[in-house]
Parts: C-alpha cells; sequence; structure tokens
C-alpha cells in the first residue's frame, strides 16, 4: 500500500483532515500558514494526478477497498484530472494571497473558522470532482455549499448585507442540492445503481418517463449551482458581499465545479440516444448560453460596484460555457473546457485585484477606482492585462477560449452563434473600458469618502495575483497544454455519449 | 535578437516608456526606438524571420518584402518625427500610446499570417484609444468608446473572417484572397473585406475618423491619422489587390468627403474629411491591382503620411498656440507663425499635387494607371477628386487658418522641437517631389522601394513625372479650382465658416442609436415588470399553493427576492420536464 497508489484519494484526504486542526491552532497568523500549505500539498496531489492520467489514462480508485458498483468509486479521467487541478491551484494561489485581505475584512476571533470553512470548501469541490458516484456528487455539493454559506456571511463585519446575501444563497443552493438529489433517487428507482459508469450502462435503452424526470430535476438542480441564466440571481449578492478572498476562490472554482458536474451527467451518465438530451442542448443550454451572455453581461456594464460587476460578467461568461456545451460536438465540448479553465484564470486574478483595493481603500465602488493608476499601479495593471483576457485580446487565454468557440460554432453549423459571441464580446470590451479609463485617466480623489494614500497592496497579496496575471498570458501563447487536454477529454467524453459526429 | 521584429521592439519599448525617468531621458529613449527599429529593418533585408506556432499553425511574425518594406520605413520615419513634435509631452499614457499603437501598426504591416495580423489589429485598436482618452474629458470618452467600438468590431469580424477562411481553405497565410478561386461573395472574404474596410473608412463605415480623430489631443490626432488607415491600406493592398470592387468603392471615396470638407469649421475635422478623400486615392490603386497602380498606392501612402501628417503638425500647432482650430476663429496668424505657415503651405502644395512636391510625382501614378486600363468615369472622379483636394486641404486649411481676415490673435510661433518636426517633414516632401528632377525617373529614390519593379516602357510612362502634359493637366486643375475658390470668395457665394455642426452618418447611431439604447433598456425593464406582474398575480397564487403544500418554503414567498428566484427555478423545471417528456 504505497502513497502514489492512494494518490486520488489525497486531494480529498488532505484537506478533509487538515480542516478541523485548523480551529486548533493560535489565532493572527497560524491559521493560514497552515491551511496555505495544507493547499499547496492538495495542489501538488492534483498536479501529479494530472500528469499521470494524462501519460496513462483513466485511474480508478475504489474507497475503502470496496469494488464499485456497491462501493465509491473515484474515477479521474483528463476532464475533471483538468479541473482538480484548476481549483486546487486557485486554491493555493488564492489561500497564499488572503491573509491581509481576511484580517482586513474578518472578523479577527473567526479566522480560524474562515480558514477551516475553506479548506472544507476545497474538500468539497474537489471531491464533487474527482468522485465516479452520483450520490457522492451530492454529498460533496453540500459539504462545498454550506461551508461557503458560511463564508459569504462573514463578509457581515464589512457590509451587514452579506447575511441576507447568504441567506438568500443558502435558500436557492439547498433547492438546487435537493432538486439534484431528486434527480438522483429518481434515477436510483430507474437502475437501482448509483455509480456513475454503471448508471450508464444501466440507463441504456431506458427512455421512461422516471428516467426523464430524473434527468430534468438533474439539469435544474445543477443549472442553479451554476447560475445558469434565470438561475443566477443569488450569484451577484452572494460575490459582491462575500470577503475578497472568498469571491476570488469561489469566482474561479465553484461555478465551474458545477459546469464540470454537468458535462459528466450529460455526457457520462446519460448518452446521446436519449432524445431529451438534445432538446436539452437545443431548447434549454443553447436560448439559456445566449441569452446569459447578453442580459447578465449588459447588467454588468450599469454597475457602479465592482465586485458585482465582475459577479454580472460571470454569469454572461458562464453562457460562453453553455452555448459550447449546446452544440453538443468535440470542438465545442473542448471550446467549454477550455473556457472553464480559462475563465477560471481570469476572474480568480480580477478578483485578487479588486480584494487589493478594498483593503487599501476599503471599498469596491468604482468610485474607489478613480485614478487607481497612480496610486496602486501594480494593481491597476493587474486589472487591465486581466481585463483584456476577459475581452478576448490575443495573447490571453480569453482570446484562446473565443478562437475555439468560434471554431466549434462555424463547424457545428451554428453560424449564427459566431457572430452572437462576437457581438456580446464587444459588451464585455465596455465594462473593461469603463474601468480603464476610470483607474488610467480620472484623477484620484484627494479627499472625501474615496481619498486614500498611494500605497501598493503588499508583496505577499501582489505574488499571487500577479502569479495568476500571468498564467493568463502563459496560456494564452501556449495554446497547446490546455487546449491539448481539453481536446482529448472531449473525445473521450464524446465516445462514452456515443454522439453524433 | 538576430531575429528579433522591429515591430515589438516600438511596441515593447512603449511600454516601457513610463518606467523611463520623464524629460530628456525618455524622450531620448522614445526617439531612439524607431531608429534601433530601422536599423534592425535594415539589417533583416527581404525574407520571413521568427516563425511560431499556435494552434498547432506554424505562424510568420516578420515577413519583410516588398510591400511591407514600404509601409514599415515610412512608419518609422512618421514615429521618430511624432516623437519629436510631441518633445513637450509629460504624460507617460500618452507617450507610451504613442509608440504602442504604431508599433503595432507596424506588425501588422509586417505580419506573414492572418493570426499575425489579427493579433496585432487588436493591439492597435486598443492601445489607439489611449490617445483619444487622454484628452481627459467626458466627450473625448465618450468618442473613444465609440471609436473602440467600430475598432474591435472589425477586429472581432477579422477573427470571423480568419476563422471561416481558415476552415474553407486550411490555411492562414496572408497572401491575396481572391487568387484562390474565392470571390468577395464568400462570407469568409467578406468578412475580413468588411473588416480591412472598416478600419480604411469605406464610405458609410467611416464616420468614426471624423467622430474620434479630432477630440483627441494636440500630438495624439496627428499619430491616430496616419497609422490606423495606412495599416487597413497595406493590407488591402495584400490581401484584395485588383479586387474590382475597391475601384469604385475608392473613386465614392475621393469624392463625398469633399462636400463635407467644404462646409466644415473644424479644420482639424477638415483634415479627417481630407484623410477619407486620401485614402479613396490608395484604394482606387489598389482596386486596379496592375503593378504601376499597386506602386501608385504604395508610394501615395509614403507621401501622404508626410504632407497629411504635416497638415495635420501645423493645425496641431495652431491648436497649441491659441487653443482652437475653428475657421470662424482664426486668420492673420502669419504674423506671428511665419514658419508654421510656410510648412503648412508645403503641406497643402504637396497635397494639391503641385509640381515639384511629393503629391504630384505620386498621385500621378493612380490617375495614371486608372486612364490606362480605361475606367474612363473613375479617372473623371478622381480628377475631380484632386481638384476638391486642393480646393479644400491646399487653399481652405491655410487660408483661414493663417490668412483671411484678421482675427486678432497674435500667438508665439510654434516651439522649436515642433518647427524642427515640421521641417524636417517638409523637406522630406520637397525632396521626394523633386528628387526625380536631378535623378532622372529610374533614380528616383522613393521608386527604389516600391513593392514591384519599376518598368519605364517608353516616354509616356506614368512613373517619368515631369513632363509637359502632365505639368499643364495638374496646373490646369489647380488653376480652375483656385479660381472657383478666389470667385466664389469674393462674390460672397462660398459657404462662410460658420460656427456650425455638421451632421454625419454617425447622427444615425448617435441620436437615435441611443434613443434605441434608452428605448430597449426600458422595453427590458417593463416586460420583466410585466413578466413580474403576471406572475405576481395568479401564477404567484398557485405557486404559493404549491410551496404551502410541499414544506416551509412555502412561507417564503413573501419576501419576494427569494420567492423570485424559486419562482424561476419552478419555471425553468417545468420547462425542462415538459421537454423531456415531449422529446
Amino acid at each position: 500500500m504505497s502513497l502514489i497508489a492512494q494518490l486520488p484519494v489525497l486531494p480529498i484526504i488532505i484537506p478533509l483532515v487538515a480542516a478541523p486542526l485548523t480551529l486548533l491552532l493560535p489565532k493572527p497568523r497560524l491559521p493560514w500558514v497552515w491551511a496555505s500549505v495544507v493547499a499547496w500539498v492538495t495542489f501538488a496531489a492534483c498536479a501529479w494526478l494530472l500528469a499521470t492520467v494524462a501519460s496513462t489514462g483513466m485511474i480508478s480508485y475504489h474507497l475503502g477497498d470496496w469494488a464499485p458498483p456497491l462501493g465509491i468509486e473515484y474515477r479521474v479521467d483528463l476532464a475533471n484530472a483538468l479541473v482538480l487541478f484548476l481549483v486546487s491551484g486557485v486554491a493555493a494561489l488564492v489561500f497564499a494571497f488572503s491573509y491581509h485581505s481576511v484580517r482586513a475584512e474578518v472578523d479577527a476571533a473567526q479566522t480560524p473558522l474562515f480558514y477551516g470553512a475553506m479548506l472544507i470548501c476545497l474538500t468539497g469541490l474537489l471531491g464533487v470532482t474527482i468522485t465516479g458516484d452520483a450520490f457522492n456528487v451530492f454529498v460533496f455539493l453540500e459539504i462545498s455549499s454550506l461551508s461557503t454559506y458560511a463564508l459569504v456571511a462573514m463578509g457581515a463585519r464589512r457590509d451587514r448585507r452579506a447575511l441576507t446575501a447568504a441567506f438568500n444563497y443558502l435558500v436557492m443552493g439547498t433547492i438546487g442540492a435537493t432538486f439534484f438529489v431528486i434527480g438522483i433517487g429518481l434515477l436510483y428507482q430507474a437502475t437501482g445503481t448509483l455509480n456513475m459508469a454503471d448508471l450508464h450502462e444501466r440507463l441504456i435503452g431506458q427512455d421512461n418517463r422516471m428516467v426523464q424526470a430524473g434527468f430534468a430535476f438533474i439539469v435544474v438542480g445543477i443549472g442553479l449551482k451554476l447560475a445558469m441564466f434565470p438561475l443566477h440571481l443569488w450569484l451577484p449578492n452572494a460575490y459582491t458581499y462575500a470577503p475578497s478572498a472568498v469571491s476570488a476562490f469561489l469566482a474561479a472554482t465553484a461555478t465551474k465545479v458545477a459546469v464540470y458536474v454537468l458535462i459528466r451527467f450529460f455526457f457520462s451518465v446519460f448518452n446521446f440516444d436519449f432524445a431529451f438530451i438534445g432538446a436539452a442542448f437545443t431548447y434549454v443550454l443553447l436560448p439559456l448560453g445566449i441569452a446569459g451572455m447578453f442580459i447578465a453581461s449588459l447588467a454588468a456594464v450599469f454597475q457602479d460596484d465592482v465586485k458585482r460587476l465582475l459577479a454580472y460578467s460571470s454569469v454572461g461568461q458562464i453562457g460562453y460555457m453553455l452555448l459550447g456545451l449546446s452544440f453538443a460536438t468535440v470542438e465545442g465540448l473542448t471550446a467549454s473546457l477550455v473556457h472553464v479553465f480559462n475563465h477560471a484564470l481570469m476572474k480568480g486574478a480580477l478578483f485578487m485585484a479588486v480584494a487589493c483595493v478594498v483593503l487599501r481603500a476599503g471599498s469596491h465602488s468604482i468610485n474607489a477606482f478613480a485614478g487607481l493608476g497612480k496610486r496602486m499601479p501594480v494593481t491597476t495593471w493587474a486589472i487591465i492585462l486581466s481585463g483584456l483576457s476577459l475581452i478576448g485580446v490575443p495573447l490571453t487565454v480569453g482570446f484562446v477560449s473565443k478562437w475555439y468557440l468560434l471554431d466549434a460554432a462555424f463547424s457545428s453549423g451554428h453560424g449564427y452563434s459566431g457572430f452572437l459571441i462576437v457581438a456580446s464580446s464587444l459588451i464585455a470590451l465596455l465594462y473593461v473600458g469603463r474601468l480603464a479609463e476610470v483607474m488610467l485617466l480620472r484623477e484620484p480623489p484627494s479627499e472625501g469618502k474615496y481619498a486614500f494614500p498611494a500605497k501598493e497592496a503588499p508583496l505577499a497579496m501582489l505574488i499571487p495575483m500577479w502569479v495568476l496575471v500571468i498564467a493568463n498570458i502563459y496560456f494564452g501563447i501556449r495554446t497547446d497544454l490546455t487546449g491539448g487536454i481539453a481536446q482529448r477529454a472531449a473525445e473521450a467524453l464524446m465516445l462514452t455519449a456515443g454522439g453524433a459526429p | 535578437m538576430a531575429e528579433f521584429s522591429p515591430a515589438l521592439i516600438i511596441l515593447l519599448g512603449g511600454l516601457f516608456v513610463p518606467l523611463v525617468p520623464n524629460g530628456w531621458a525618455r524622450n531620448l529613449f522614445m526617439l531612439a526606438l524607431p531608429l534601433l527599429a530601422a536599423v534592425q529593418l535594415i539589417n533583416l533585408g527581404v525574407g520571413e524571420y521568427w516563425n511560431y506556432e499556435l494552434f498547432g499553425q506554424s505562424l510568420t511574425l516578420t515577413r519583410i518584402d516588398g510591400l511591407s518594406r514600404i509601409f514599415s520605413t515610412i512608419f518609422l520615419i512618421a514615429i521618430a518625427l511624432n516623437v519629436v513634435y510631441a518633445w513637450h509631452v509629460r504624460d507617460p499614457v500618452q507617450q507610451s500610446a504613442s509608440l504602442v499603437y504604431p508599433g503595432a501598426a507596424l506588425g501588422g504591416v509586417l505580419a506573414g499570417d492572418l493570426i499575425t495580423l489579427f493579433i496585432f489589429w487588436e493591439i492597435a485598436a486598443i492601445s489607439s484609444v489611449f490617445l483619444i482618452w487622454a484628452s481627459r474629458n467626458r466627450r473625448a470618452f465618450y468618442a473613444g468608446m465609440r471609436y473602440l467600438a467600430w475598432q474591435v468590431g472589425s477586429g472581432v469580424l477579422l477573427l470571423m473572417g480568419v476563422v471561416l477562411y481558415f476552415r474553407a481553405s486550411g490555411s492562414l497565410a496572408f497572401e491575396n484572397f481572391l487568387d484562390g478561386g474565392m470571390s468577395l461573395s464568400d462570407p469568409a472574404v467578406l468578412f475580413i473585406f468588411i473588416a480591412f474596410g472598416i478600419k480604411s473608412a469605406f464610405p458609410l463605415l467611416h464616420n468614426w475618423v471624423q467622430d474620434a480623430y479630432p477630440e483627441s489631443t494636440v500630438t495624439g490626432t496627428i499619430v491616430l491619422s496616419i497609422f490606423t488607415t495606412k495599416l487597413a491600406v497595406a493590407s488591402l493592398a495584400r490581401g484584395f489587390a485588383g479586387a474590382e470592387a475597391l475601384v469604385y468603392i475608392g473613386a465614392a471615396m475621393t469624392a463625398f468627403p469633399i462636400f463635407f470638407a467644404v462646409i466644415e469649421n473644424d479644420l482639424r475635422r477638415v483634415l479627417t474629411y481630407s484623410l477619407n478623400n486620401q485614402v479613396g486615392f490608395m484604394i482606387v490603386g489598389i482596386g486596379i491591382g496592375t503593378p504601376l497602380a499597386l506602386n501608385g498606392a504604395a508610394a501615395y501612402a509614403f507621401c501622404n503620411i508626410l504632407f497629411e501628417g504635416l497638415l495635420f503638425m501645423a493645425m496641431g500647432a495652431v491648436l497649441y498656440r491659441t487653443g482652437t482650430v475653428k475657421g470662424s476663429e482664426l486668420g492673420g496668424l502669419y504674423k506671428t507663425m511665419p514658419l508654421t505657415a510656410i510648412f503648412c503651405i508645403i503641406g497643402a502644395a504637396s497635397i494639391s499635387a503641385f509640381p515639384l512636391f511629393s503629391g504630384f510625382i505620386s498621385k500621378g501614378l493612380i490617375i495614371g494607371a486608372a486612364a490606362k486600363e480605361h475606367y474612363y468615369w473613375v479617372w473623371m472622379t478622381l480628377l475631380f477628386a484632386a481638384a476638391g483636394v486642393f480646393h479644400h486641404s491646399g487653399i481652405k486649411i491655410p487660408f483661414f487658418a493663417f490668412f483671411a481676415h484678421d482675427s486678432g490673435k497674435r500667438p508665439k510661433e510654434a516651439p522649436l522641437h515642433m518647427l524642427i518636426a515640421m521641417g524636417i517633414t517638409a523637406f522630406l516632401c520637397i525632396f521626394i517631389g523633386s528628387a526625380q528632377i536631378f535623378t532622372g525617373p529610374l533614380g528616383d529614390p522613393l521608386y527604389a522601394l516600391m513593392p514591384f519593379e519599376v518598368k519605364i516602357e517608353d516616354a509616356h510612362s506614368s512613373y517619368i513625372a515631369y513632363t509637359a502634359p502632365h505639368i499643364v493637366t495638374q496646373l490646369q486643375i489647380l488653376l480652375f479650382s483656385g479660381l472657383a475658390f478666389a470667385v466664389l470668395q469674393k462674390t460672397g457665394l462660398y459657404p462662410p465658416e460658420l460656427k456650425s455642426t455638421n451632421l454625419d452618418s454617425d447622427w444615425l447611431y448617435r441620436v437615435p442609436g441611443r434613443a434605441f439604447l434608452g428605448w430597449a433598456t426600458g422595453a427590458s425593464r417593463a416586460t420583466w415588470n410585466a413578466l413580474w406582474a403576471i406572475f405576481s398575480g395568479r401564477i404567484q397564487v398557485l405557486m404559493a399553493r404549491i410551496y404551502a403544500v410541499h414544506g416551509p418554503e412555502g412561507q417564503m414567498s413573501r419576501s419576494w427576492p427569494i420567492g423570485f428566484m424559486a419562482l424561476w427555478t419552478a419555471v425553468l423545471l417545468a420547462l425542462v420536464l415538459v421537454l423531456s417528456f415531449l422529446a
């Protein structure tokens, strides 16, 4: 029983066991050090896992040596190895980043709880991604969601509205989880199994009301979690009022994991023989994706709160992922997976930059960003570069996403959606351009609420943020890394789904 | 370093500008960049350099051939002159943008494939807007936003065209699109064509020029006026040489801005119309597509950057000293700004193609090519436009600014660095225009740079500029145009320089467009409210009952945000359920 044979379980076990220990550590600094170290170790395990899967292929790990379908199976292929790598990588950076930001925004007495909850949340997100068991997905989804509600509520020290935001999120998240578990229950009723691979086998040919209803509940349940338009209403408030470090972590990971779950169910649990899969692509994901791309992005343009602006932009960007998915082709799926990865890089960096501004200015109103280029140039350029990535400017990951999406749109015969992708990226230009103009060309206010001395954020925040910004450019140039893995993952998924060519 | 791109020297150097201490050190650093890039351009010589991989395709960062060489040469000259002209500017955003943006345009001209072109196309679009915003007022901000929408719109059209072209032909090579058997009616080629068309300001796609350029700063307008449209001209010359549609588009472009230019009061805006008209000449040349015409287009772009730049510089100096460029507020400035007035007249003489000035030898090539290929009406239009150019740029600009009725303004002469920049440009205008007299057509230095070999077949060749018929025709045009101006001016029929604002077709998207946006926002809000009213009417009662039956969440419907969210969830669930049952 070597450690390497146990590799797939490490990303779950390490943060899960480490989380309660944070509560025992003395307050000011140690919980943060501990959580960061744990996050980095988890990241190392996930990176190792990705490398292993990329070279040797799919890994199936039997938890407690109970053989599936009865026992819980962790099943790692390229698709979820990529998401694991992403989530743990963002976590490692955000945890390292968060010390000063958390000290400024969260009650000192709550810091051990904060880092504990962050680790639990990380466990949940990684668990959802890694597991090959449908009910286990639900369990981990709840683990991550419950800790998220608490984390959002901790923003109440700065703004009491965090409490209502957390409460709304709690209600909506619970509805989503309930729908999801109802769906799983219906599938279990129809097949008598909960293992995803086994479900896939036994569902073949079972096109009955039970399975159809199960599918509907699962799609809507996960749709809520991933903030599919119009089920996104919880998201703007939750991201706005959560502590900034939490916003950065959630924006880069939580919705991405939900998108992954949706992909997993569409392609690995159900298959393309079910007529409702095609219908859901055409009549649900496609129109709602496009609606989100436009309506949410337009909403972002008029926001006066930068965190809220970014939150609405996230909803819009999720529209791109759904759109890519709805083409039901290898190219479309590749584009979706690539954008899941790339959007996490952009939004992670942007929310981190906002956290830096909140630390110095004490506000995330757009007025606090006036003349930021003079007061916090390093942060300003981080925002500009990741903003350019959000628009999809060449040499950034945003361009890579857009390239794959356009290619997918044209190759799948949805040429008109190519126009829509392009048109909606012009909206991104508007909100990023507005932010850039405020930061670079306005004079910083010298008095009043938004005046603050010219002082950069501490290095401990700048370094992790710039790692993400540079990743935005690095992966924008080395497209073969993400694109290659995403394409292989997409091909494997399409093969399982038996999809249309 | 051996294969380093000259464009990247400018672009990356521009990014470093804010880090160099402000003042002379920074100015000298900025001036060193175009010189360094020029050395690199000469060292590299003709060929392809720095191949790299993207999306599994082999791409070429730098391709130097006849076409890209002439454009990059003049771009580098213009960058250096702009640095000198803007010696007094101490704004790091503007200084940086005035190098990054030309660097990107240079990169686009040198691009060896469509992806590289697109990358630089976008960088040029985004970096240039900072020159407009640098005026730092609300007008400039909104003008910049509109400009950005046009430019990035052109970029995404290009991207779509490139993706489609790649799917259709399997190639990303940036060569003539029409040679491979595709026509303008193919969507791939059409998208690229329109993308180029926006940047080169085709008729009806042109008004971003008049809208945005005059809003920029004294020095920013000059930089802007040079690069964007010329990048588009270079791209058209490479991709669409010989596309007949361009002949007519170009002819229309030469003619229509004249009417706007005549009645416009803002002299910098007059020049932006003249810019449209000038680019029209180049586009006609590209559309004709013979080596003579393409040489003419490239040579005209080369000369135009100098004399149009010179006129913009002169107006910039006037704006810098007096704070206005309204024709109605100026006049009589020659008394205190004599050198600027002389330089302006040299620019005006060049743009009007007076013999001895650079417009004379280059414009003749295009008009000659049109005649040679028997485009009769186009040829007539070009002659008319040439007369019009003389009218609005050749006479109107210097006349209203420096002569006309005395405005009583007595500004100081332009600062020394501006005079130096204008002086060098003026010298180049005369040098290019008259070199042929001393060297003979075969030894003309400009001809040596041309993309195609200069072949002089007989004594009537358009390449021989100084022939009796050419000089006489040109002088006739100029004389009659001048006569018309004088007669109209004396008889009081000439449209007076009124303090008016001209409505161009950009009004369509500025006024009704905004109204439409307002309407759309209002309408969607109203729809939203109406939907909410419907839901909160009957269906909410129904839903409340369902919640009451199914659990405590029923109580939540009273707190409407959550109820609303949950309502949507239920609606969507119902939709998906029905869908899966029916499918």
